[in-house]
């Protein structure tokens, strides 16, 4: 039996959706969304990659790379920001953010 | 069914399941794990589709980096987590029905989808029969797309400056060596001379 690209872009298609409900059911843990987002951007890269290969164009890899560039840099600074809010609240319930203004 | 399917169906069905542990897992250490083994398997499916130089770029990144910041910030931090799990079964529902509609329309969208042989032919770098991965990337990488290059660096440093901009912090009452302001002392207001007058003594002479 042959993997076609079909296969990948269905592994990737439900690791998507996954993430899209871990962000949903995780309401209230920021720690959780940052993981869930982090495994959509995995889904995305692996339709980049995986249409990279199977139309011989390196192009989707060059750019499966810059979106891991991203999004080492949002998972840094989310986490920062999480640490500081920590710090002057003392947790890190999503529902009070709305208070973090200015 | 060859090995390369077998290795497919192993990859993709440890992925989807450590996928779906990291958002379900109760304790946040075992969704970090899963995590990193739902990073494992992907580089694993990179390894197959051949892009190398991604895969171990994801191993490196991902398990060596990112997953080690999460799991030092959900060990740091003193949270009771449960506390933060209670709405997990009041959005269950909401949650699966938006996830099932995603993933009905993006099985749509797949399985609808066919690849013109035109666009077999308009690669915008195609890759060289003879090179290997991490070659054929560089060479694109540091030409075509140098600026691009460029500018991820940018991204990275803006994120490791913010981030050391935002977690640091100085303790009030802290005593740190000030170079400028020692530099800057200078004989007159650093000691004073007194006259103290014979057999009286320095009480004397205030």
């Amino acid at each position: 039996m042959e993997i076609g690209v079909d296969h990948y872009l269905v592994v990737a298609a439900i690791v998507f959706t996954i993430g899209v409900a871990g962000i949903i059911l995780n309401r209230k843990n920021i720690i959780i969304i940052l993981m869930s987002v982090e495994l959509i951007l995995l889904s995305v890269n692996i339709n980049l990659v995986a249409f990279s290969s199977y139309l011989h164009d390196l192009t989707g890899q060059v750019f499966a790379l810059f979106i891991l560039t991203v999004a080492a840099a949002e998972a840094a600074i989310g986490l920062a920001i999480l640490v500081t809010y920590y710090r002057n609240r003392g947790t890190i319930a999503v529902e009070d953010i709305n208070q973090m203004k200015g | 069914m060859g090995a390369v399917a077998v290795f497919f169906y192993v990859f993709a069905a440890v992925l989807v399941a450590s996928a779906f542990l990291v958002i379900s897992a109760k304790n946040p250490v075992h969704s970090v794990l899963f995590l990193i083994l739902a990073f494992v398997n992907a580089a694993g499916l990179f390894m197959l589709l051949g892009a190398e130089f991604l895969s171990l770029i994801l191993i490196v990144v991902y398990v060596g980096a990112v997953a080690v910041l999460f799991l030092f910030v959900v060990m740091m931090l003193d949270v009771d987590f449960a506390e933060l799990k209670q709405g997990f079964s009041q959005y269950l529902p909401v949650g699966a029905l938006i996830g099932l509609i995603v993933l009905i329309e993006l099985t749509l969208v797949v399985s609808g989808f066919v690849i013109t042989p035109v666009a077999l032919h308009q690669a915008a770098s195609p890759v060289a029969q003879d090179a290997n991965n991490v070659l054929a990337l560089g060479e694109v990488l540091y030409t075509q797309y140098f600026f691009l290059f460029q500018g991820a660096g940018f991204v990275l440093l803006t994120a490791m400056i913010g981030a050391i901009v935002l977690t640091l912090h100085h303790k009030p009452g802290l005593r740190r060596q000030n170079i400028a302001e020692q530099n800057a002392r200078t004989r007159e207001d650093a000691i004073d001379i007194v006259k103290v007058a014979s057999g009286k003594g320095l009480r004397a002479a205030e």
